[in-house]
């Protein structure tokens, strides 16, 4: 068995690009209105819980200010990346990944394990007794599998007025069309923060046979 | 510093890249595709008639915003204003067997509809208000669409950089329930910012498609020879989406 399963190499690649796009359309879209409100609405200064900073246009997609174009984009990759989702989470479950490697057993949640698990991250000790992920990661990895990426679709369908006759159930659970905007921006950013440690945790952990192995699949449960 | 810089040239490369694929022909198909795959998706899991949501009364924003013409300056509009709009007429024309010229107070006698809706503007934020007008659909069956009409175009007063304000809904919108010709915001008569003395209401859609100042309802079989031929003021001007539900 490869260290890495084909259809997560698959997904992880292509959900980079979605997600990349996503992020990058997203801040031009969040240019557009730089407020963030609570409830069913708001407009005005005065019920906003945050005021963007505006994003630099190299930062985003398309690179100049255009919410026509930004919305192009936003509602194209919307679709390859809430359908290849699906699929990861379907092969997870099939090929026992989820079971596997990423479910966490009652004895990891000990708060002394925990501990002994950030303080062994901390010294940069990557070595795992056992198993493919330590506690931290699978905590990470199931987060951004179970909770953040799914939230991206379900706060995005709930902000769509043309969704809400039949998902209104979903915005009211949300709390209202400007809480799952706000939502959607806050899972956007958790995202983007897992984005940047997991990089971070990858050049620490020797990027070139990180990348190789998520690229060809690595050896067999080397790990 | 020079992280920074690396950062900067691959986003710009990325970005340039995406722009290609955009400025393509087949990349500018695929982005149009997109949006009529939420169309499809929004128009298969929602029934033609479902509602959106009503609020009560007491949900109503303390203000009702405005964007794009807040007070349109162009041809008599000013003059119809300072007469209380006492003359303006509503043209229903077209593809339909009974042209119409109503006035407002033809409008006011046909049967009303209320709904307290929550408005939402392309760029994020929404605000709610009460509105009171007739139902598209009574005035097209009043006028009696031709079977080759297939959408409705609604023409406006205001003339935003150059060009008259348009937009346009295809007969499952026209036809909605909650799609109405507003004359009232809040229980009073429509307040030029929000686009006196007629605007449309069509609760499924973004902002940009509630047409204001309303002048005509036109019956068409394509939206190719009106306007550019995009079906509406930002479509023709920016590109934004047709379908405005995303």
């Amino acid at each position: 068995m490869k260290r890495h399963a084909l259809s997560t190499r698959i997904w992880h690649w292509l959900n980079l690009v979605c997600l990349v796009v996503l992020f990058m359309s997203g801040l031009t879209i969040s240019n557009a209105h730089r407020r963030l409100y609570w409830g069913d609405w708001g407009f005005a200064p005065e019920q906003a819980w945050l005021i963007v900073p505006r994003f630099p246009d190299w930062m985003t997609i398309p690179g100049y200010y255009s919410l026509a174009v930004a919305r192009d984009w936003h509602i194209l990759m919307a679709w390859p990346f809430a359908l290849l989702l699906l699929f990861m989470w379907v092969a997870m479950l099939v090929n026992r990944h989820f079971k596997r490697d990423l479910m966490t057993s009652r004895s990891e949640w000990k708060p002394g394990a925990i501990w002994h698990n950030i303080v062994q991250h901390l010294k940069l000790n990557f070595d795992h007794e056992g198993g493919k992920f330590n506690f931290l990661q699978k905590l990470a990895y199931g987060l951004v599998l179970g909770v953040f990426l799914p939230m991206m679709i379900f706060t995005g369908i709930a902000i769509s007025p043309g969704m809400e006759p039949t998902f209104g159930w979903l915005v009211d659970l949300l709390g209202g069309r400007q809480s799952a905007r706000s939502l959607h921006f806050i899972f956007a950013f958790a995202l983007f923060g897992f984005f940047v440690v997991h990089v971070v945790l990858v050049v620490l952990a020797g990027p070139i046979g990180q990348i190789r192995d998520m690229i060809t699949g690595g050896k067999s449960d080397e790990a | 510093m020079k992280r920074r810089g690396f950062l900067a040239v691959t986003a710009a490369a990325f970005v340039a890249g995406c722009n290609k694929i955009a400025d393509s022909d087949a990349g500018s198909k695929l982005l149009g595709a997109a949006e009529r795959w939420h169309k499809g998706a929004h128009r298969l899991l929602t029934n033609r008639e479902a509602l959106a949501p009503e609020y009560p009364r007491s949900a109503i924003s303390p203000f009702f915003r405005g964007n794009g013409s807040t007070d349109p300056q162009n041809g008599d509009y000013q003059a119809q204003a300072a007469e209380n709009f006492a003359n303006w007429k509503l043209e229903v024309r077209g593809l339909v067997e009974n042209p119409m010229q109503l006035s407002l107070e033809n409008i006011r006698r046909l049967p009303q509809r209320r709904q307290v809706t929550r408005h939402d503007c392309v760029e994020g934020w929404s605000a709610i208000g009460e509105w009171t007008g007739p139902q598209l659909s009574v005035i097209l069956d009043e006028a009696k669409l031709k079977p080759e009409a297939r959408f409705i175009v609604f023409r406006c007063a205001d003339n935003l950089n150059g060009q008259d304000y348009y937009e346009s809904v295809d007969l499952i919108d026209a036809y909605h329930p909650q799609t109405i010709i507003a004359h009232k915001l809040n229980g009073e008569p429509l307040p030029i910012r929000n686009g006196a003395p007629l605007r449309m209401r069509i609760e499924r859609q973004l902002g940009y498609k509630h047409a204001k100042y309303l002048t005509a309802i036109e019956a068409v079989a394509s939206l190719d020879d009106i306007g550019e031929g995009q079906g509406g003021y930002w479509e023709d001007r920016s590109g934004y989406q047709w379908y405005a539900g995303i």
